[in-house]
């Protein structure tokens, strides 16, 4: 606010020239300054707030409201205050759901951020084709989700899929790839990183350009071997970068739902006994299959307080990784 | 340290030999990722190009067949399947929500980084505690009974609304306003009698283009691919491409060359504007990636 006024205040001194024209352009009256500079912030914000308001803040509310009353097939509606959360922690279907979710993405996110790591290291060569590189890594992106889901559970088909005869080649039997657990979280897994692990790197190698090269260089004259570099200067230099990926890792995660949904051909069972049933994948059941509003909006607030979980292990778990310098 | 630094810039290439060159191991590992990341792809379109006991043939084919224009026009031509319509709802989706967060988004970004009015420090604060909300996950209950009540649902209106909200884009634009946009600028434009809608016109907007770019491209790819919440509100016979693909494999779970002819016929034209504006692309998450 200050800045404004001492401009306006300064004119006739400082810009003795051109003062007619400026008095000549400000045209616009008074009132309309003073509408210009005090209302139309907040009514450039206002979009977003509205927004958030009817598609923000009503359901998130309105989430709560509904966790606390019981609904059933029958359409009756009876308050249970804390029932829904009380019988959500008791329900070995959902604690079935949570260690299904923190699993996979356990399994996924681990080598996902360090094959990112490594390719990003690779990438930041000085390399030939360096455009069409960058672009064939980022393509699985590009792809939609759900068809992309849906060629990987061909090719773990049990019979005839494109790994079990790759395994068939080493002499490992044919795997159930979706009848059991670690089997489907690790073919789901593999989903989830073939899809992100070029866009992580690609994400770590703008966070690797910005680390000044001197210090590369100055290292290796003192001796530095290029895996000592890699661990001594190039991690904790990417820590900005790391919480940005893995945060963004994390919501996306536990928030698991059209893969492990297409490997059961668009069911949200999550499997014969719920083995790669995700939370995503039990609030709709509940809501949507079993119209049990109130369980599903209580599930919804416990993952959220799981995303909250998550986001903050890793935080913590991401600054120690940089502070060991 | 800085007599190192010194001296390592002087003699630039005899200092660090080999510091920037790839080892044979780095291009192994580069030939991996990239056959790696291309082989679904490749044999979605060997299998979309051939038959039904191709599919299932042990070993497994590996050269694409001569069937792919005859077995996309079956999908196409399918009247369950409905994927014309999933085709173009998605476009329109992502389309128009595209547009609608990057205007809301810029609009916001400019007023939080170069405006000054009271509670604005606040009012971003607020947005970066939401930003970590997955609204659309955590609100499906009241969102889905707010359709139903205006009889939305079904409709394309309930897939876009609820997503016009984007806290990230508005985070996004700030930051890269701030980056952009010089003070002086804004100040210059006013002393000449500029509004403040001329200013985020006629300064801002020239300035903050690449930004919009990035954030077009994550927003067109969040809409394109989302799934959880159109499986919810619409119905079958008016799906977004995702929705389609899932009935086709839901109901013609034994038919892999109709459904693998469906996946390719999804990601063809996105794999094609990828490839048209690869280095805009490339360039565009590599900058906000680090503006951010």
């Amino acid at each position: 606010m200050s800045l404004h006024l001492d401009t306006r205040g300064t004119p006739p001194t400082r810009r003795a020239a051109p003062g007619a024209r400026t008095r000549r352009r400000q045209r616009p009256s008074r009132w309309r300054t003073v509408f210009d500079l005090r209302v139309m912030p907040y009514v450039l914000v206002s979009p977003y707030f509205i927004l958030f308001a009817a598609f923000g803040l009503f359901p998130l509310a309105f989430t709560l409201y509904y966790s606390l009353y019981d609904y059933d097939l029958a359409g009756t509606i009876e308050w249970t205050g804390l029932g829904n959360y009380a019988g959500l922690l008791a329900d070995e279907k959902f604690w079935n759901a949570v260690v299904n979710t923190v699993g996979m993405f356990v399994l996924a996110t681990v080598p996902q951020m360090l094959l990112a790591l490594m390719l990003a290291n690779a990438l930041n060569k000085r390399l030939r084709f360096r455009l069409a590189i960058r672009l064939s890594v980022l393509l699985p992106l590009v792809t939609s989700v759900v068809a992309v889901a849906v060629v990987f559970t061909q090719l773990f088909a049990r019979d005839w899929g494109l790994v079990n005869w790759f395994l068939g080649l080493f002499g490992v039997d044919p795997i159930n790839w979706r009848a059991e657990r670690l089997p489907s979280w690790l073919a789901i897994a593999t989903m989830v990183d073939w899809r992100w692990t070029g866009y992580n790197a690609i994400i770590f190698l703008a966070g690797m350009q910005t680390i000044p090269r001197d210090l590369y260089e100055a290292a290796a004259i003192d001796g530095a071997s290029q895996r000592r570099q890699f661990w001594q200067i190039t991690l904790p230099m990417l820590r900005p970068t790391m919480i940005f990926v893995v945060l963004n890792s994390t919501i996306g995660g536990l928030t698991l739902f059209a893969e492990p949904t297409t490997f059961y051909s668009g069911n949200v069972d999550g499997g014969s006994v719920g083995q790669f049933q995700t939370v995503a994948m039990f609030i709709v059941k509940q809501g949507f299959r079993e119209f049990d509003y109130g369980y599903a909006a209580a599930a919804a607030w416990l993952l959220f307080l799981l995303i909250l979980i998550g986001a903050l292990v890793n935080f913590l778990l991401i600054r120690r990784i940089g502070g060991t310098k | 340290m800085t007599v190192l630094t010194t001296a390592a810039r002087r003699g630039r290439q005899p200092s660090a030999p080999g510091l920037w060159h790839p080892s044979v191991m780095t291009k192994v590992m580069l030939a991996v990722a990239i056959l790696l990341s291309i082989f679904p792809l490749y044999w979605m379109i060997v299998i979309a190009s051939r038959t039904n006991s191709d599919a299932v043939a042990v070993p497994p084919p590996f050269l694409p067949g001569g069937r792919l224009g005859e077995n996309i026009m079956a999908v196409i031509n399918n009247p369950d399947a409905h994927f014309l319509t999933g085709l173009t709802n998605s476009f329109v989706v992502a389309g128009i929500v595209t547009v609608s967060v990057v205007i809301i988004s810029t609009l916001a970004g400019f007023a939080f980084a170069r405006l000054r009015f009271r509670g604005s420090s606040l009012l971003l604060l607020t947005i970066l505690l939401t930003m970590m909300v997955p609204l659309q996950q955590m609100g499906v209950v009241p969102l889905y009974r707010l359709m139903v009540s205006l009889e939305w649902t079904g409709t394309l209106k309930a897939v876009i609304l609820p997503y016009l909200l984007n806290g990230f884009g508005v985070f996004l634009m700030t930051q890269y306003t701030k980056q952009a946009v010089p003070d002086e600028l804004v100040e210059a434009a006013r002393v000449d009698g500029a509004s403040t809608l001329r200013i985020w016109w006629n300064v801002v907007l020239p300035a903050v283009r690449p930004g919009m770019a990035v954030l077009g491209i994550n927003t067109f790819m969040l809409m394109w691919n989302d799934y959880m919440w159109p499986m919810i509100v619409l119905t079958p016979d008016n799906p977004t491409v995702q929705i389609a693909i899932q009935s086709l494999n839901e109901r013609f779970s034994t038919n892999y060359v109709l459904i693998f002819a469906g996946t390719a016929l999804s990601i063809i034209p996105l794999v094609l504007v990828f490839i048209a504006f690869g280095r805009q692309i490339v360039g565009g998450i590599m900058e906000g990636a680090v503006k951010a």
